[in-house]
């Protein structure tokens, strides 16, 4: 594993409300877009003058810089103000980072259309040539404003961190100093490409810094929104009709109403609410009227049954008379070489439904004005633009009526990036009912049932070889429910009726094979769906990287040869490709019992090659991941350790995917309930890791989950090595291992 | 009858029905937010704490059974993030969403306190109580390591 020095400089993290009134002078222009004259609002919120809408300097040398994306873990609260920082050459000690407003067309994220979205492990690659700029633009101000008042050519000033120098004159004036006279002119101005620093002078960016928010993180003082309390707030629960779709029909309030704390129960479209007085009396209202409500069967998924949903799935991917619904993926002729290829390899695979578990079970507190014509929301979404959306949509508000507080997320992984906002919604209609602020929280059963989940996919390959065991086509039919409608009809949309959270990953881009084909056989069970950590690529990696390896067996050539020479036209891929089999000593023999199986993925421009060396339990079927060997280019790695750390997290959410993770439905409802019957990886469970970063001077891509994706496969074609049997499911559990050895 | 107990060296007497989870009156009547709700069913350790120097569930521990005992939580460890435990979590950058995090310190310092310098087993044994989702356990095992050597 690489290791960095880590540098505990201390950027603090700043709570809005605590900033409040700590603003100094508040004349505010917008640098980077000329016409963002609301700039002036978030800087009131900023400590010393504001410079840009995205950062203020106290004449104290106080920097405050504005953080776009929601922090879940994944670190972007630090990485993209540090990006920053690095242009503006602010001394990030006395950086404090400060939440932005929900003010889309300064804050957005250009990966997302400009919607203030943190998903899809894009933030840093998509804000990171902007927010480059606009920290360049601010430290030219600072250097003009210098120069004027020193009256000597701006050309013969220089930076240190937060100071600018004149060599000259030996002259020095800190940030702090210069922002007290500083005039911020009307327009920008322009910094060229290269105008920007070098990644040889980078002071920040790829060195390691301390998270701003960890220190709140060991002391139990990080707030996440489940820990929010307001003046006047009564606590509630929902009973969620058990499939999307369903209304309750009649229920008994006659138990409920029985329970010590408990305020009233309020019918909502889509299920019953408790109010009380307690968290847990509202839990203990809900458990009693739960058993009690007849729903009615609306809604699509009633009768749905996941096995058969499977079976019926994976038989429409095999026959080639069931039409395909739309083209994912064509280059060349998949089709035309497949009839004329000397060998053609076919195969099929399967995945399940899985659950995101995050660990702060969904919650949100509401509080609706008494005429219901404006709402202040306080929870914890991957995007504050849906956040303030969807209450406005339900409420039939405008969204100015709408006050956003994000918080700190207790993990996302996907889940709470949905257009509707379900759970927030829940907190809204309670509060608009109680007329007075609720904190609506989910039990861990409520996330089970609610769960939002990695869809079921079945997948049927075929390969066509030329004479020489060349790949000539590659052609896939994919029957999978679908994420994107569900999900997010509007992005859908925008993306021309495509389901790529379901999709993304098919396609094999970085491999020379000139003719490929992926066609989806688009199915609606009616269940819930999600973007579930590493999305379509979980599945589609798994699948793809297996079936490679049944063509390598079947060429009889080594998996990893395979891949570099597919990787021909890709020196990145081939790095890490060598890097990992060198890392994990490929090709020298396992210990006994035990085997090695290989996997690389491109990801969102990201490249990884992972090994795994795994043993069989021929009882009771268990699979015993001993070692994971990971190497990765994400081009620049703005905060390396952290990485690592992220790397280390998807490989740990890979493994339960890939071994034991598993939502089973019947009559349409989820059959899990909580962490006993939904097994996630704990610490006894892991392999060693050994994960190297393979900096590059690329632009930076995706870290944040591109691992998930690599796991399966390496485990899976480790299995295939050690036993000549190859599985085709996901996960691959105990009883389908033991099915697989017969 | 009020029931009567310490939280971090202060006297608390609640009025709460007598099988309330003692995680929701830390949470709610003392207001102490760093102990967490995560599954409600002793699966997850979110909600761990101490009670009279022990780990425990708070959501599988009832009010009624606290009585004149002296509960720790996450806050009452120390009052500025200097308990060894906590440095080291910060010098191996173990949290990532933290949301788990106060469950896992407090069952490591539970477990320091039972065996000063545990064995890599006895920590994957002990910390195996728990789940992070974020999978943050490698840097946990090097922190319980690096505390029980410093500490």
């Amino acid at each position: 594993m690489t290791k960095h020095p880590i540098d505990m400089l201390s950027a603090a993290v700043s709570r809005r409300q605590v900033m409040t009134g700590a603003a100094g002078l508040t004349f505010a222009i917008a640098l980077s877009r000329g016409d963002l004259a609301a700039a002036a609002v978030p800087a009131g919120e900023m400590q010393g003058k504001s410079l840009s809408p995205w950062v203020s300097i106290a004449p104290d040398g106080t920097i405050s810089i504005m953080s776009p994306a929601t922090e879940m873990g994944q670190g972007s609260m630090t990485s993209l103000p540090l990006i920053f920082a690095e242009e503006l050459d602010a001394d990030w000690s006395n950086v404090r980072v400060v939440p932005a407003p929900v003010i889309e067309k300064i804050y957005g994220n250009p990966g997302f259309g400009g919607m203030m979205y943190t998903a899809g492990s894009n933030a840093v690659t998509s804000y990171f040539k902007p927010l480059r700029t606009f920290g360049a633009q601010v430290r030219r101000v600072l250097l003009d404003s210098a120069a004027r008042k020193w009256d000597v050519p701006v050309e013969e000033l220089t930076t240190e961190p937060s100071v600018v120098v004149h060599g000259k004159s030996g002259r020095r004036l800190s940030y702090g100093e210069i922002a007290a006279f500083a005039e911020v002119p009307a327009s920008a101005p322009e910094i060229k490409a290269d105008e920007l620093k070098k990644t040889s002078e980078f002071r920040l960016v790829s060195k390691d810094v301390m998270r701003v928010e960890l220190p709140n993180k060991v002391n139990g003082s990080a707030t996440y929104s489940i820990d929010i309390e307001v003046p006047g707030m009564i606590y509630g629960a929902v009973v969620r009709s058990p499939v999307e779709g369903g209304t309750p029909d009649k229920f008994d309030d006659v138990k409920v109403k029985a329970v010590p704390g408990v305020i009233s129960t309020v019918r909502l479209p889509y299920g019953i609410g408790v109010l009380a007085e307690t968290s847990w009396a509202a839990f203990a209202g809900k458990a009693a009227v739960e058993q009690t409500i007849n729903w009615n069967r609306t809604g699509k998924a009633w009768g749905f049954d996941g096995d058969q949903g499977m079976e019926a799935f994976a038989a429409d991917a095999r026959n080639l008379s069931v039409p395909v619904t739309n083209d994912w993926f064509k280059q060349g002729d998949a089709e035309g070489e497949l009839g004329k290829a000397a060998t053609v390899i076919e195969g099929e695979y399967r995945c399940d439904y899985a659950y995101h578990a995050q660990m702060e079970p969904l919650n949100a507190i509401a509080s609706v004005s008494p005429s219901g014509d404006a709402v202040e929301v306080w929870c914890g979404s991957q995007s504050p633009t849906m956040a303030t959306d969807a209450p406005a949509k339900v409420l039939g508000i405008p969204r100015e009526k709408v006050t956003l507080h994000y918080t700190l997320l207790g993990g996302g992984f996907g889940r709470r990036g949905h257009r509707d906002e379900e759970f927030i919604i829940d907190a809204v209609l309670l509060s608009k009912e109680a007329k007075r602020p609720v904190k609506m929280m989910w039990t861990r059963e409520d996330d089970v049932h609610n769960g939002r989940l990695r869809p079921i996919t079945a997948h049927y390959l075929r390969a066509g070889l030329d004479p020489s065991g060349k790949i000539v086509a590659w052609h896939q039919r994919l029957a999978g429910d679908r994420v994107t409608p569900y999900q997010d009809p509007v992005r859908y949309k925008i993306a021309g009726d495509k389901d790529f959270i379901l999709m993304l990953g098919v396609e094999l881009r970085s491999y020379d094979i000139a003719n490929q084909y992926c066609g989806q056989i688009y199915r609606d069970s009616g269940v819930r769906t999600s973007s579930l950590r590493g999305i379509g690529y979980t599945a589609n990696k798994f699948v793809t990287e297996a079936f490679l390896d049944e063509v390598a067996l079947k060429r009889g050539i080594d998996p990893v040869q395979l891949r570099l020479e597919l990787l021909k036209n890709t020196p990145r891929g081939r790095a890490v490709v060598a890097r990992v089999a060198q890392m994990a000593n490929w090709g020298t023999k396992p210990v006994d019992g035990h085997a090695f199986g290989f996997a690389f993925i491109d990801y969102s421009n990201s490249l990884l090659g992972g090994i795994a060396e795994i043993s069989i339990n021929r009882t009771n079927g268990q699979i015993k991941v001993h070692n994971f060997w990971c190497a990765m280019d994400c081009g620049i790695p703005v905060q390396p350790d952290n990485v690592v750390a992220q790397t280390e997290s998807s490989i740990v959410y890979g493994l339960g995917m890939a071994l034991t993770e598993r939502i089973s439905i019947k009559d349409g409802a989820v059959e899990q309930s909580n962490f006993y019957d939904y097994q996630v990886m704990r610490m006894r469970d892991l392999p060693q890791m050994h994960i190297e970063i393979l900096a590059t001077d690329n632009h930076p891509t995706g870290a944040g989950q591109m691992a998930t994706p690599l796991v399966a496969p390496a485990i899976n074609n480790a299995f295939a090595a050690l036993t000549g049997k190859r599985l085709r499911e996901t996960p691959m559990s105990p009883d389908r291992v033991k099915t697989a050895l017969g | 009858m009020p029931i009567t107990f310490r939280i971090n060296g202060q006297a608390v007497s609640s009025d709460a029905p007598p099988q309330t989870p003692l995680l929701w009156i830390i949470r709610e009547q003392v207001k102490l937010m760093g102990t967490k709700f995560g599954c409600g069913a002793g699966l997850c350790g979110a909600c761990m704490v101490h009670i009279d120097d022990k780990r425990a569930f708070s959501c599988q521990t009832q009010l009624s059974e606290i009585a004149g005992r002296a509960v720790t939580t996450i806050e009452g460890l120390s009052h500025d993030s200097s308990h060894p435990v906590q440095k080291a979590w910060l010098a191996e950058r173990v949290p990532q969403c933290g949301y788990c995090q106060s469950g896992q310190i407090m069952s490591a310092v539970d477990l320091l306190r039972q065996k000063p310098h545990p064995t890599r087993d006895e920590i994957v044994e002990h910390m195996s109580a728990h789940i992070c989702r974020c999978g943050t356990y490698p840097r946990i095992v090097r922190a319980i390591e690096r505390a029980s050597q410093e500490g």
